[in-house]
């Protein structure tokens, strides 16, 4: 008995699917409750009005464009080394969700820069290297996309993922060094005295847990469908071969 | 491996190999920027920096499926794998011949281009040295992208596509330290960024190339 039991699709698809059904309940419980706390029961901040109420959605979607990117990176690493097809399923369901997550965070972003900064867009670092991971997920697809063989097409998405998120750091840096940013630092980290203040760090992480809790049971539908997609394609190749 | 360079350099500079191709490409871009953004020298004075690493890196591109493609279709591909030199070693020397036929002339060529463009003479040398360092990683990027996409018909565009986000910090280095030379401020530090950038590709990305291609010919 190990954990690699779970990535046996048929197990998959049995202890996935009430995670999965958790997982939309209780995301559209926390996010309701977040979002609606934070929209309308939090003060405007004194310097930045009503608009500091786009951090419920932009943080969150920015925090898991990141993420997603990294649990790519895992399940691709898993795929070349213990060859489990649901985890290259994964990374493979996984990319268009970050790829909107990146989005609505760039979005939100401009939607805020525009009265804040005086500008909707900034050649900002962590607006260039965000734009940068856009187009990594952009590439990252079109390469599924483009590879019939289901295998090649795991290992060769594989590799540039791995390849990708070595220079998706490597672009972090480099544009750092090319501009400081409009863009505050981090809202959130271990440190207590770098948060923002409490009435908005409560909804925030409500919104936090919202969100991520809508990425897992996101991806797990979409690896759910594609295991079926797989499995349809192989009954369909057995029907014409007969 | 010697062999194997030369096979290359041959193949691409005789006719049909597209050698001049990509310095011509690279030459009407330059041409066509005034005609965009209009004559004034004071214009294209602080702009000469980025236009020309920006062109160097789209004519470097332009010649990046030509790499494995053809060896691809006439099967010696297949034979390179069967070789007893291993296939990091191949894809190496392939990204050398890419750039000995493509980097090497743009960075020859581009002083004549940055007179057209009205760089400043002081960025004329560490643009030199820029490109120099910067083409070789360009060339084994390149290689990469051309290795994870050789089965793909028509695969041209989506290697653009994965490949100009990976070009993305060799550009800034590059052109950061030529925009510093211009301005007559320290560029030491951009192009030792550009040589690391360089030596880290040309030391990981064959192993990345290499697995790419036998997972394509398998």
């Amino acid at each position: 008995m190990s954990i690699w039991e779970y990535a046996n699709p048929k197990k998959f698809l049995d202890w996935t699917a009430p995670v999965m059904r958790w997982s939309f309940v209780l995301a559209a419980l926390t996010l309701g409750t977040g979002l609606i706390w934070g929209f309308f029961f939090t003060p405007e901040a004194d310097k930045f009005g009503s608009t500091v109420k786009i951090i419920y959605v932009h943080v969150p979607s920015a925090f898991l464009a990141i993420n997603a990117w990294i649990m790519m990176l895992v399940t691709s690493l898993i795929w070349l080394v213990r060859r489990h097809h649901v985890s290259a399923l994964a990374a493979k369901a996984a990319a268009p969700v970050g790829m909107v997550m990146t989005l609505i965070a760039l979005f939100t972003g401009a939607v805020w820069g525009q009265p804040m900064w005086g500008t909707w867009w900034e050649w900002d670092p962590r607006l260039t290297s965000f734009l940068i991971l856009f187009l990594f997920y952009l590439g990252y697809q079109a390469l599924w996309a483009a590879i019939e063989d289901p295998d090649t097409a795991a290992d060769l998405t594989s590799v540039l993922c791995i390849v990708g998120s070595v220079f998706a750091v490597l672009s972090r840096y480099a544009v750092l060094f090319w501009n400081q940013g409009l863009h505050q630092g981090a809202s959130l980290s271990m440190d207590k005295e770098e948060h923002v203040a409490d009435v908005y760090y409560q909804p925030l992480l409500l919104a936090m847990a919202g969100f991520v809790l809508l990425f897992v049971a996101l991806v797990l539908l979409r690896t759910r469908t594609e295991i079926r997609l797989r499995r349809a394609g192989a009954l369909e190749n057995r029907a014409r071969n007969v | 491996m010697k062999a194997l360079l030369i096979r290359d350099l041959r193949l691409a500079v005789r006719a049909g190999g597209g050698f001049g191709l990509g310095l011509a490409f690279f030459l009407i871009v330059i041409v066509l920027v005034p005609f965009g953004v209009g004559p004034e020298t004071s214009l294209l004075r602080p702009i000469a920096p980025g236009i020309l690493w920006v062109a160097a890196l789209l004519a470097a591109l332009l010649s990046l499926d030509r790499i494995f493609a053809l060896d691809h279709e006439d099967g010696s591909l297949g034979l390179l794998a069967t070789s007893p030199l291993p296939m990091e070693a191949a894809t190496l020397v392939k990204a050398v011949a890419h750039w000995v036929t493509t980097g090497l002339p743009l960075t020859l060529a581009a002083p004549v281009l940055g007179v057209l463009l009205n760089l400043a003479p002081a960025a004329y040398g560490p643009m030199l040295v820029s490109l120099a360092l910067g083409t070789p990683a360009l060339s084994m990027i390149g290689t990469f992208g051309a290795a994870l996409t050789v089965g793909i018909r028509r695969g041209g565009l989506l290697l653009s596509l994965i490949v100009l986000p990976l070009y993305v910090p060799t550009l800034i280095f590059g052109a950061e330290a030529v925009r510093r030379a211009a301005d007559g401020l320290d560029y030491a530090t951009p192009l030792m960024m550009l040589a690391a950038i360089t030596a880290g590709t040309f030391a990981l990305l064959p192993f990345a190339s290499a697995a790419a291609l036998k997972m394509n010919l398998r």
